[in-house]
């Protein structure tokens, strides 16, 4: 008997779907390199541009061409803002602002700059993991020379109001960067009307492969290369061209695009659902996350009196996969910084559930976690020197 | 494919989904001695609850707040103890409990230090109930971290297990993670170590 498996883990990583397997399985063939100047190298070249024009549609970008390939979306950020300490070498403007709740591959690259000798700013949040306007304004000063502020969280959900944020760098003659990993093919993407610089985004985020992603740089704002090498993607990122990883992000961001006003309604329905069923289940939780601005996939949840990896593991034997913020989860002594940041305290962090839900998840599933939630919760609050209610109440600062 | 099944080794799963002697708040369990350490912040929590007759643990109930480690340690902690002199249990170690649990993995030891520091706490009571507090620790140690019960026996084990800087030593120990009144103590204990084991 196979064992039952109910994934709620999409935030990290989601299959490759059917389609874009089928195609990349065909475009094993394509080995042509596709910088070369043969037809075999001009086929590939064109599979790879248009995949491009795929991916550049997914984010309303008007010309395929502000659209590079890069090898996921730790590279894209990371060279984003390598980018800046070059150009803070030639510009009066050296302050870079971005959030405390990004995903580590910007925060460790702002603290990079940080140790460059660059001033770094990181926005805090509210409850809900808003980033503080008014800090905001006061610090977006006419020195600021990038702005980073994530489309969306990938632990709690929340939706950062990128297009003022981004108006009011742009007033100041600020770079805007966002890092839509998590946002794109959940909500809707568009650098136009979002009026960003630059756009993050990774393919395994959206039912394709690992180890390609995109940068989008608006034409006419700096860029410099990561990996330097040959004339590949303009020279703006060497390496020979990941046909496979190119062909396969073009198809599932097509697919994602097509299918984004079905898939937001079918997931978000399960995804309140599932809100609904716990809060109703299983006395003193806690939402995390904006109640309304939120990734139509993600709900966080806190159980005072359990600790995270316990209920990770316990939901793990029922054949359910989630992830926490949970400290004893992560390797080190600090519960999840996002979480931390919203002003929840470590006793509601360390014992709070990531559901992040997906184009596959269904009813039944959904139904089948609330049935075996509730008892694992009650057991190990059982088991708790920490008394639910008591947690509950002072967890949140 | 047996490896993937299940993150830590089978004993550990088997007293992580049945612990043994968890106090039942139903129960009536006329505990001769308490001990609690840890600290929620901190992500665990442990209660130790010790029926004692002629120095012999006779009965043990735990509770805690803590991860699979956590919670399979003090398991496996409260099986190992009953019938034994408070005096032996005070020395058994986290590495003791981690290796009759067929080991836990590298970066989970630090979770699994708190059972018995738990136990060495309500043993201490029991002591200092009985007018004789203290009897064990001078003989075998001092704590230098009050908040956790952390000794300096305990920082030097962590020294000859490989800790060389503040960071390990906290990764191997907890030590100072909640008040962080012993740092300075700590730091120099730490030191003094490293300079006699490396």
């Amino acid at each position: 008997m196979t064992k039952r498996a109910v994934y709620l883990d999409y935030n990290a990583t989601t299959p490759i779907r059917p389609e874009v397997k089928k195609l990349m399985v065909e475009a094993l063939d394509l080995y042509a390199n596709a910088s070369s100047m043969h037809e075999a190298g001009r086929r590939a070249k064109a599979e790879v541009e248009k995949a491009r024009a795929s991916v550049a549609a997914l984010i309303g970008a008007a010309n395929p061409s502000s659209v590079y390939f890069t090898s996921g979306g730790s590279e894209s950020n990371n060279t984003v803002f390598m980018t800046m300490l070059e150009e803070a070498k030639k510009s009066p403007r050296r302050k870079i602002i971005t959030t405390a709740i990004e995903h580590p591959c910007v925060l460790n690259s702002a603290a990079h700059l940080h140790d460059e000798g660059l001033p770094v700013v990181f926005l805090p949040v509210d409850d809900n993991g808003r980033i503080d306007m008014d800090v905001y304004g006061k610090e977006l000063t006419d020195d600021t020379l990038l702005v980073s502020v994530m489309a969306a969280n990938n632990e709690i959900g929340t939706i950062e109001d990128i297009p003022l944020i981004a108006k009011m760098a742009v007033a100041k003659g600020a770079y805007v960067h966002t890092d839509a990993t998590q946002a794109a093919g959940k909500i809707p993407v568009s650098v136009s009307d979002w009026g960003v610089d630059y756009l993050t985004l990774s393919c395994h985020k959206i039912y394709g492969p690992k180890g390609i992603g995109a940068l989008y740089v608006r034409k006419g704002v700096p860029i410099e290369p990561l990996i330097r090498g040959g004339h590949q993607e303009n020279g703006v990122r060497a390496g020979t061209y990941n046909n496979l990883g190119i062909i396969g992000f073009g198809m599932a961001a097509e697919l994602a695009l097509a299918e984004l006003p079905e898939y937001n309604r079918d997931v978000r329905r399960l995804r309140n659902m599932l809100r609904d069923e716990i809060s109703a289940r299983i006395p003193y939780v806690r939402i995390n996350g904006h109640p309304t601005e939120v990734l139509p996939n993600t709900l966080d949840v806190s159980f005072p009196g359990a600790e995270g990896e316990s209920i990770l593991l316990s939901l793990d034997l029922e054949g359910i996969e989630v992830s926490t913020g949970s400290a004893c989860a992560s390797g080190s002594l600090e519960p999840s910084h996002v979480l931390m940041a919203t002003g929840v305290g470590p006793e509601l962090a360390h014992g709070s559930i990531r559901f992040s839900l997906g184009k596959y998840t269904t009813e039944e599933e959904i139904r089948y976690v609330v049935e075996k939630l509730p008892p694992i919760i009650a057991r190990l609050r059982r088991m708790s020197t920490v008394s639910a209610e008591s947690a509950a109440v002072v967890g949140h600062k | 494919m047996d490896q993937f099944q299940w993150l830590y080794s089978d004993i550990v799963k088997d007293h992580f989904t049945k612990p043994r002697n968890v106090f039942n708040p139903d129960e009536k369990f006329d505990a001769d001695a308490e001990g609690v350490v840890g600290n929620i912040k901190c992500g665990d929590q442990m209660m130790f609850m010790l029926k004692i007759k002629d120095d012999i643990i006779t009965d043990v109930r735990w509770k805690t707040y803590g991860c699979a480690s956590a919670i399979a340690s003090t398991s496996m902690l409260s099986e190992v103890v009953v019938g034994m002199n408070i005096r032996e249990a005070y020395k058994i170690k986290p590495n003791d409990v981690a290796a009759k649990l067929g080991g836990l993995p590298e970066n989970k030891i630090h979770c699994s230090v708190l059972g018995d520091k738990a136990l060495r706490a309500a043993i201490d009571s029991y002591l200092q109930k009985t007018g004789r507090p203290d009897a064990f620790k001078n003989e075998e140690s001092v704590v230098v971290c009050k908040c956790l019960n952390i000794t300096d026996k305990d920082i030097e084990e962590a020294v000859k297990a490989g800790a060389r800087d503040w960071h390990q030593l906290q990764e191997a120990t907890k030590i100072g993670t909640v008040c962080g009144g012993c740092k300075e103590k700590a730091e120099e204990l730490l030191h003094e170590f490293v300079h006699i084991y490396s």
